[in-house]
């Protein structure tokens, strides 16, 4: 992993931190291009790739028919044959469309060809409810791809990371499903100007410390958490881990922290049963099950699908405060 | 063309030679899979070999193919070696994939064989992604796609020939219409009589040609190349063959009868090629029994190899998941042997 010499950083959005890390990867790489529904002129439905035709062409910021089963599998394609395709798959309730491709396809041909193969593609897609888009459009689907053998799979939850990631993914020869929650394309912070700045894939953030418990959050809910953190300062000390990768997953940061606060609340916006939270829970429980001093606790949805009407969807959408009672009940 | 120029009288004789080669190899295969030597599912090429053949000698070596689960004719018509085909077919480490693929997913990137593929119609799209690579990169390339009349009804073949065709790409796609979809008729599959009508929806050029005559079909893949070159974007080729065994060894075929075969059999695309080139004065039949000979030496010695190399080592089987390997995977593997040594034991 290249390493930062250069420390200057540049307050930005998490919408920004993408497309800088999308630039500079495109700069540094022939092989790399974007390619998806309205990425070009257009510059995509949540304006990510807005300019980068202008600067790129229209060769390598390709706007593509709705055909997801075939871009993703051209990806594909052109990854195995060592290009480094970008697809964007606009939600990500549409990858069920392409998942063959990604599955049987993407997922396996190193491994099923003895590991001869590379496969450098980068799959962006958009997740998370909270704008009234339905359950067609809401989704949070990353468990299924963070389970699939054979595929990374990352959520960045700031700006720093999401360059940092992404451009780790893109330089990577392995599948990488980037997850971007719809909901925090506009969140500022802090992000490495440096074009050679990256971030290890596998590797968690403590993005609080704290010692009464640990909150293990991903997307939205780490900024929800930290600000819940700062609420409950001098009341209850939070230490929140944001495991920034999914696949791998950091084991070994999360169960240090719970080591030190005996608690584990893990907030993310999938669905609960057979979930990211229960992978977390589980890893703790086989590492670090004498840490414990509490049942860990799972923030989520519900198992419901996300449904249209503000108030429903309010309703089962995991928030601070439900990250709040979750940790009454074990502090 | 490459080492197959079909224009030529050696060139000829080579493709009569790896027809005659790939008879071979999966008659052997049938064999071995019956004896019970191959494990899984084997899918023969027999009685389409002028398909794959007429198609890849109608290309450079560097262009790509993409292949499917009937593929052993695929990689010996594109060069790849018969040893180390046969080694994967029975699960050795030499084999192509270390004997993780086995036979349906023989590939081999570097020769420019993008894999038998075990999902029907899987194929186009990544010969389309590969054709978008040469395309970008601007080279003198060609990628090919293989499929058969089943995948026809695949929504992402369609996918595939749109993007290519909207996208003017450097791609042939190949069907190989050998009658049957697994165990049902083509015709009970399809609404069209001429699978490459299917180009008229995409504004390319579709053709028809019979699959038993291994010109017929270069020439036409080799007009489709020269297309695909020439910026003028893909050809849909529609090669109209007949596979001579069940869909997969072991299939009870209640689909056909056997005199059905024996028709088609009267066309074989060996036979007819070879009296083809009697004909004209390049061989004779003693040249082709010499052939016959030769190539039955080929895949008697890559059974030979293939016997004697060695399994894989089961730790092998957490190899190559990753370029950047996840560390989850050597800790779960660690746990199944609480002792460090054998699986199992008594701790």
């Amino acid at each position: 992993m290249a390493q930062a010499t250069d420390q200057r950083t540049a307050t930005t959005t998490f919408r920004e931190a993408i497309r800088t890390a999308l630039r500079e990867e495109m700069e540094r790489d022939d092989g790399v291009f974007l390619m998806g529904e309205d990425v070009g002129d257009y510059g995509g439905v949540f304006e990510v790739t807005q300019g980068l035709a202008d600067e790129f062409g229209e060769e390598r910021v390709r706007d593509t028919p709705i055909s997801e089963a075939g871009f993703v599998g051209a990806g594909v394609g052109a990854a195995a044959t060592g290009m480094r395709p970008v697809v964007e798959v606009m939600f990500s309730d549409f990858l069920g469309v392409s998942a063959e491709q990604m599955l049987n396809q993407m997922a396996k041909m190193r491994y099923m060809f003895g590991g001869k193969t590379d496969m450098g593609i980068t799959i962006r897609t958009t997740e998370g409810g909270g704008m009234g888009a339905a359950s067609q459009h809401s989704g949070t689907l990353h468990t299924w791809f963070a389970h699939f053998p054979g595929i990374k799979a990352v959520a960045p939850a700031t700006p720093e990371a999401a360059k940092g990631l992404l451009k780790s993914a893109i330089r990577s020869d392995d599948p990488v499903m980037f997850f971007e929650d719809k909901m925090i394309y506009e969140r500022e912070g802090e992000m490495p100007t440096d074009a050679d700045f990256t971030l290890p894939i596998g590797e968690a953030s403590v993005e609080r410390e704290g010692e009464d418990v640990t909150v293990v959050a991903t997307q939205r809910l780490v900024g929800e958490s930290l600000s819940l953190a700062d609420e409950l300062e001098g009341d209850v000390s939070v230490e929140v881990v944001d495991p920034r990768s999914l696949y791998p997953l950091d084991t070994d940061a999360i169960v240090e922290s719970v080591e030190k606060t005996g608690r584990l609340v893990v907030a993310d916006e999938s669905p609960l049963s057979y979930g990211t939270h229960a992978e977390v829970v589980a890893r703790v429980v086989e590492s670090g099950f004498f840490s414990l001093d509490a049942p860990p606790q799972r923030v989520g949805v519900p198992d419901t699908h996300i449904p249209f009407s503000p108030p429903l969807e309010d309703e089962v959408l995991p928030q601070a405060a439900d990250v709040r009672t979750a940790i009454d009940r074990v502090v | 063309m490459g080492t197959m120029n079909i224009e030529t009288a050696e060139g000829r004789l080579e493709a009569l030679r790896r027809m005659c080669t790939i008879r071979e190899f999966d008659d052997t295969a049938s064999e071995l899979f019956a004896d019970g030597e191959i494990p899984g599912f084997v899918h023969l090429y027999i009685g389409e070999e002028a398909v794959a053949v007429g198609a890849c000698s109608a290309l450079e070596d560097d262009d790509y193919i993409t292949s499917t689960h009937r593929g052993h004719g695929h990689c010996i018509a594109k060069g790849l070696d018969p040893e180390r085909m046969m080694a994967e077919l029975l699960g050795k480490r030499d084999g192509y994939c270390k004997g993780k693929g086995g036979s349906m997913h023989i590939a081999d990137v570097d020769a420019g064989m993008l894999g038998a593929n075990g999902i029907v119609g899987a194929g186009p799209p990544l010969a389309t992604g590969a054709a978008l690579g040469i395309d970008q990169r601007g080279e003198d390339r060609v990628a090919l796609a293989f499929f058969g009349d089943g995948a026809v009804a695949q929504g992402q073949v369609h996918e595939a020939l749109n993007l290519a065709a909207t996208w003017s790409l450097p791609a042939v796609f190949v069907i190989e219409n050998n009658q049957f979809g697994e165990g049902t008729p083509v015709e009970e599959q399809h609404h069209l009589d001429n699978l490459s009508e299917t180009a008229e929806a995409y504004d390319i050029p579709g053709i028809t040609v019979d699959g038993m005559d291994v010109t017929a079909v270069n020439e036409a893949v080799a007009e489709a190349r020269t297309r695909a070159r020439n910026g003028d974007g893909p050809t849909l080729v529609e090669a109209v063959t007949y596979r001579y065994r069940g869909h997969f060894e072991g299939d009870p075929q209640p689909y056909r009868d056997e005199e059905d075969v024996e028709e088609w059999r009267e066309r074989d695309p060996i036979e007819t090629f070879f009296q083809r080139l009697r004909d004209r004065g390049e061989i004779t039949e003693e040249e082709f029994e010499a052939m016959r000979s030769e190539v039955e030496t080929t895949v008697e010695e890559a059974v030979e190899y293939a016997r004697d190399a060695p399994e894989p080592e089961p730790e092998d089987a957490y190899e190559d998941m990753f370029a950047d390997p996840a560390p989850e995977i050597a800790q779960f593997a660690e746990r199944l042997r609480a002792d460090g040594g054998e699986r199992g034991g008594d701790r």
